[in-house]
């Protein structure tokens, strides 16, 4: 491999790995958000069973 | 805009966005012929300026949104000029990383001081980058929307100079890609190639624009969820 054909892989690869290190963030973002739905799901089911 | 309708318009710029992206990449680095002077690094062309005409677009986008926030009053253009800007600052600094790479290989340095479009693009990101730090050092509210707007709008000046400046540059080490002389434009396949990794790139802000839209905004009503619980 030349050192042109190096230079021109970094840098295709450093787009990939940026996109996926974002998808990686954000999917990690919609796992917490997901946790804390379920857990305010339960204290507002919680809070209704007391107030009933 | 109904959730399913939304949902459906997000899966098609998604495959859009891997159809016209893979594609362009496909023909980037198979298809378009290779250049005679700088031979394969050449081909970083085809993510370097799609990179930087994307994140010029999403700075666009975010001023626009500031300037709809401050015409209408409307919040939810707070939060979308924010993601905007977010997004710009994605595309800013990949391209950064890839001209950086390019100019090692074609001038032999990681960065030139002496180049005013290089120093003029650098500046505009870091002035999107302060947006970030005035926004958090302000309380939420429409104190903060319309400085952040004011902010966003006044970044927009910066584009058009950093833009020109490739052109207007008297020392060329940076070079000018498409002018008015025919002769000296892009042959069909290289330009073919770069119109769709354009699009590609265009494709994937949007899919990635839509995405982080789509968190911020969860986010923002499990926040307000919590403090009607408590």
């Amino acid at each position: 491999m030349s050192s042109g054909e190096k230079y021109l892989s970094a840098a295709y690869v450093v787009v990939l790995l940026t996109v996926l290190a974002y998808l990686l963030i954000h999917s990690l973002r919609l796992a917490r958000l997901s946790r804390e739905l379920g857990e305010l799901t339960e204290q507002a089911r919680a809070k209704a069973a007391a107030d009933g | 805009m109904s959730t399913s309708s939304s949902n459906r318009s997000g899966v098609i710029l998604a495959v859009a966005t891997f159809v016209l992206l893979g594609g362009g990449i496909a023909l980037a680095l198979l298809w378009a012929p290779e250049d005679a002077d700088q031979g394969p690094s050449q081909r970083i062309f085809y993510i370097h300026v799609p990179l930087a005409l994307t994140a010029y677009a999403c700075f666009f986008w975010g001023a626009w949104k500031g300037l709809r926030l401050l015409w209408t009053r409307e919040e939810r253009y707070d939060l979308e000029g924010y993601t905007a800007v977010h997004m710009g600052l994605i595309f800013g600094l990949l391209t950064l990383a890839t001209g950086s790479i390019w100019a090692k290989i074609s001038w032999g340095v990681w960065w030139s001081w002496g180049e005013r479009q290089l120093v003029l693009f650098l500046i505009l990101f870091l002035f999107y980058s302060a947006y970030f730090m005035l926004r958090y050092s302000l309380e939420p509210g429409a104190s903060r929307a319309n400085i952040s707007a004011v902010y966003a709008l006044l970044g927009v000046v910066l584009i058009p100079v950093s833009f020109l400046a490739i052109r207007l540059a008297e020392n060329f080490i940076h070079p000018v890609v498409f002018t008015r002389d025919v002769q000296d434009n892009l042959p069909t396949e290289m330009l073919v190639t770069f119109c769709v990794c354009l699009a590609g790139m265009l494709a994937l802000a949007a899919t990635l624009y839509q995405n982080e839209l789509l968190g911020k905004r969860l986010d923002e009503r499990v926040r307000e969820l919590r403090e009607v619980l408590q």
